[in-house]
């Protein structure tokens, strides 16, 4: 099987879908002929011409608007947003049209057919504006799906099913991980399910759940944790919306613990609402309080990032604190 | 890329150089202007335009008075635009994209929305198409080509740039218009819209009309320039003004651009001057924020009569059939709306339908907590406790009892 890092494994599950359906379109800034300016689209316009694969004007609620339009029409648009911090000027078109386009229209018509790619997350000392995780205000709008891989192999398999998903998803891809991971990606087509988390790791003592690009930091904390003889459950939450309650309740009933980590800051965060969600339907097999470990509540720093990011050491911290509560 | 030449000394320029002209055909009395020609029209198509304006008309005033008398709890009126509205809708072929604002019922009209399908959303019952989820007059028709509308404002401009794109692969001859008023020019929407319709070289029409009111808010407080023409010349676009109380005319310009878009693809602009003679909706009150006066003198540029004129003079409609087309009209728009107040609302379960194609593990126990809910409580919610138990009417679910109360 090949190895590919996750830029490799994104452009192949983009090439995969333009081959396979005419009406898959790829566009956003510099995504034509540069390829994107991380290369997420590299060969795309050669491939498939200027028609299916372009550049856009600098303008993300145009490439929303425009790709909301698209969608109605019957085609599959995969639009860019180049950073995931600059997706904001889209944000009525995200959340009052492609989310409610279905539900408005008693169903007449609808964007399923719309992908949203968008970079996310630190760690790459982008300072206040290449760094943020902004997952949160999405999935505060119903109609939307929100899906996040953590390697290669889930990007390339996540995106395909994005792609081919009936509905809208927004598919934020850990900018960190782009060349950082690595790992075998089967070159044919394949598909994992949107709306399921994975639990990638069993154990009994406490359960790990986080998405992306901190399951790497997960899994760092968990090889101190079991050093400590702390027996962790990991699991990967994939899709932020509609989330799989089931898989982490189950976790839970076993375990009893549950710390839950993401780089955003932390009033609002979605760490907040499967937290309440856990206490309601784990309430008497919960041995400790729920912990958090996410960003600050601060705009994203720069200079001092590493003091902000909730890394493998901080979740190794809560990870104690909850086994000795 | 720019063309461009040098000069050495600081030169700069307004807009003031370059002067837009209206584009007119039919003068108020119903006779053309002086050199116009009128366009190739014939009898049928002419009745199919004034009839679909009349019922519009119609249409807007029944249906205002309803909201009045309290039997609807929101309206808007097409009033004083439907020339703009059904001449540009009569210029496109039937199966092109219409991506409206929310003042364009006359396309609908013309397109063969029945009565029973615009009183079904009026009243959000469980006939509507949007299944009562949208407040009234947020039509849309799949076998129509008229996009649901939303009441964000200029959100379908660049859906329409992208709905016209995928035209141009599909290949298949269609384009999109798409309308908007003067005041929704001003959003970012709008920019973003053109200048990509113009850099992809997309089939779409954006149709302005420029009705002089954004609610309360005038055209000279919403932008300096002249009108909203000029902004084509920004984007390199085709542009024209036009009276937009002139059917005539905007059936022409429409006509051409719709040409220009799908044979060339290249977009469009037109801005059509009209007046909005109504208030901006039923919760609004413009004597406040404008004369009679005016008002007056836009009701004697009435695109309505302008072309009652114009049919009359041609002998292709009579004082006769104004009449009891009017009268037929009033009746049957009072029937309908009559069947469609007493028809229950939807079921409780389209609350969770369509949110997403599939009905998520979550939403579905949602619903049923709230379903247990309404049983322990049924009188505080009649319409969702009659769809629970149809059989029972809920108590609360009572009806108006029809045009006794007041048809005035």
């Amino acid at each position: 099987m090949p190895k590919m890092n996750m830029l490799q494994a994104i452009n192949n599950a983009l090439d995969i879908a333009m081959a396979e359906d005419d009406k898959v379109l790829c566009f956003g800034e510099d995504v034509g002929v540069f390829g994107g300016v991380f290369r997420a689209t590299s060969h795309l316009q050669e491939k498939y011409g200027r028609d299916r694969c372009f550049n856009t004007p600098l303008v993300e609620q145009g490439i929303i608007g425009f790709a909301n339009g698209l969608a109605a029409q019957g085609s599959v648009p995969v639009a860019e947003i180049q950073f995931a911090d600059y997706i904001f000027p889209a944000f009525d078109q995200i959340v009052n049209e492609t989310a409610k386009f279905r539900y408005r229209s008693g169903d007449l018509f609808n964007v399923g057919g719309l992908t949203i790619r968008t970079p996310y997350g630190g760690g790459i000392s982008g300072g206040l504006y290449h760094s943020q995780s902004p997952e949160a205000y999405f999935a505060h709008t119903p109609g939307l799906k929100i899906a996040v891989p953590r390697n290669p192999y889930q990007a390339k398999g996540l995106l395909l099913a994005a792609i081919r998903d009936p509905d809208p998803v927004i598919f934020f891809e850990p900018k960190r991980l782009y060349r950082a991971s690595v790992g075998e990606v089967p070159e044919e087509d394949y598909q994992l399910p949107i709306g399921e988390a994975e639990v990638t790791k069993e154990g009994s003592d406490i359960t790990l759940l986080g998405w992306g690009a901190q399951m790497e930091v997960i899994d760092r904390a968990v090889e101190l944790a079991e050093k400590a003889g702390i027996s962790c459950e990991v699991i990967d939450l994939r899709t932020i919306l509609p989330w799989d309650e089931d898989t982490v309740v189950e976790s839970v009933l076993k375990t009893g613990r549950l710390v839950i980590t993401h780089e955003a800051p932390r009033t609002g965060g979605f760490a907040g609402e499967i937290a309440a969600t856990v206490q309601e339907r784990c309430f008497l097999y919960l041995e400790s309080p729920i912990e958090r470990v996410t960003g600050l509540d601060t705009p994203f720093p720069l200079t001092l990032e590493k003091e902000y990011l909730p890394d493998h050491l901080k979740i190794f911290e809560a990870i104690k604190a909850s086994m000795a509560y | 890329m720019t063309t461009t030449h040098d000069v050495y000394s600081p030169s700069f320029m307004t807009g003031d150089e370059f002067h837009i002209p209206t584009f007119r055909l039919l003068q108020q009395d119903g006779t053309l202007h002086e050199g116009a020609a009128a366009p190739d029209l014939d009898q049928q198509k002419a009745l199919k335009i004034y009839q679909a304006m009349l019922i519009t008309r119609v249409l807007d005033e029944r249906m205002m008075a309803a909201q009045r008398q309290g039997r609807l709890s929101f309206y808007m009126q097409c009033t004083g635009e439907e020339a703009a509205v059904i001449g540009a809708t009569a210029a496109l072929d039937d199966a092109d994209m219409i991506m409206a604002q929310y003042r364009e019922q006359g396309a609908l009209v013309y397109r063969g929305f029945s009565y029973d399908e615009f009183m079904n959303q009026l009243f959000g019952n469980e006939l509507d198409y949007g299944k009562g989820r949208q407040m009234p007059i947020h039509y849309g028709s799949r076998k129509l080509h008229y996009m649901t509308i939303s009441s964000p404002l200029a959100t379908q401009i660049p859906q329409a740039t992208g709905y016209a794109y995928g035209q141009k692969l599909a290949g298949e001859g269609h384009c999109t218009i798409t309308f908007f008023g003067e005041g929704a020019a001003s959003e970012g929407d709008f920019h973003a819209a053109l200048n990509m319709a113009s850099v992809h070289k997309v089939p779409v029409i954006f149709f302005c009309r420029n009705n002089g009111y954004a609610i309360s808010t005038p055209a000279s407080e919403q932008f300096a320039a002249d009108g909203i023409a000029p902004r084509a010349f920004g984007y390199r676009m085709h542009v024209i003004r036009v009276d937009g109380n002139d059917v005539l005319a905007v059936y022409q310009a429409t006509q051409e651009a719709r040409r220009m878009a799908v044979e060339q693809n290249q977009p469009v602009l037109i801005e059509a001057m009209t007046y909005r003679l109504a208030a901006h909706s039923s919760s609004d009150d413009p004597s406040g924020y404008r004369s009679r006066k005016e008002e007056e003198a836009w009701r004697e540029k009435d695109p309505l009569l302008r072309m009652q004129r114009w049919l009359y003079d041609l002998g292709w409609w009579s004082e006769e059939e104004e009449k009891s087309w009017q009268e037929s009209l009033r009746r049957e728009v009072l029937e309908t709306m009559k069947r469609a107040e007493k028809r229950p609302p939807p079921p409780l379960e389209s609350l969770v339908t369509d949110v997403y194609a599939d009905v998520t593990p979550a939403l579905q126990r949602q619903l049923d907590a709230l379903k247990t809910h309404i049983r322990k409580h049924p009188d505080a919610y009649p319409k969702g406790a009659q769809s629970l138990d149809p059989d029972v009417k809920a108590a609360g679910s009572e009806l108006p009892s029809g045009d006794e109360q007041g048809g005035a």
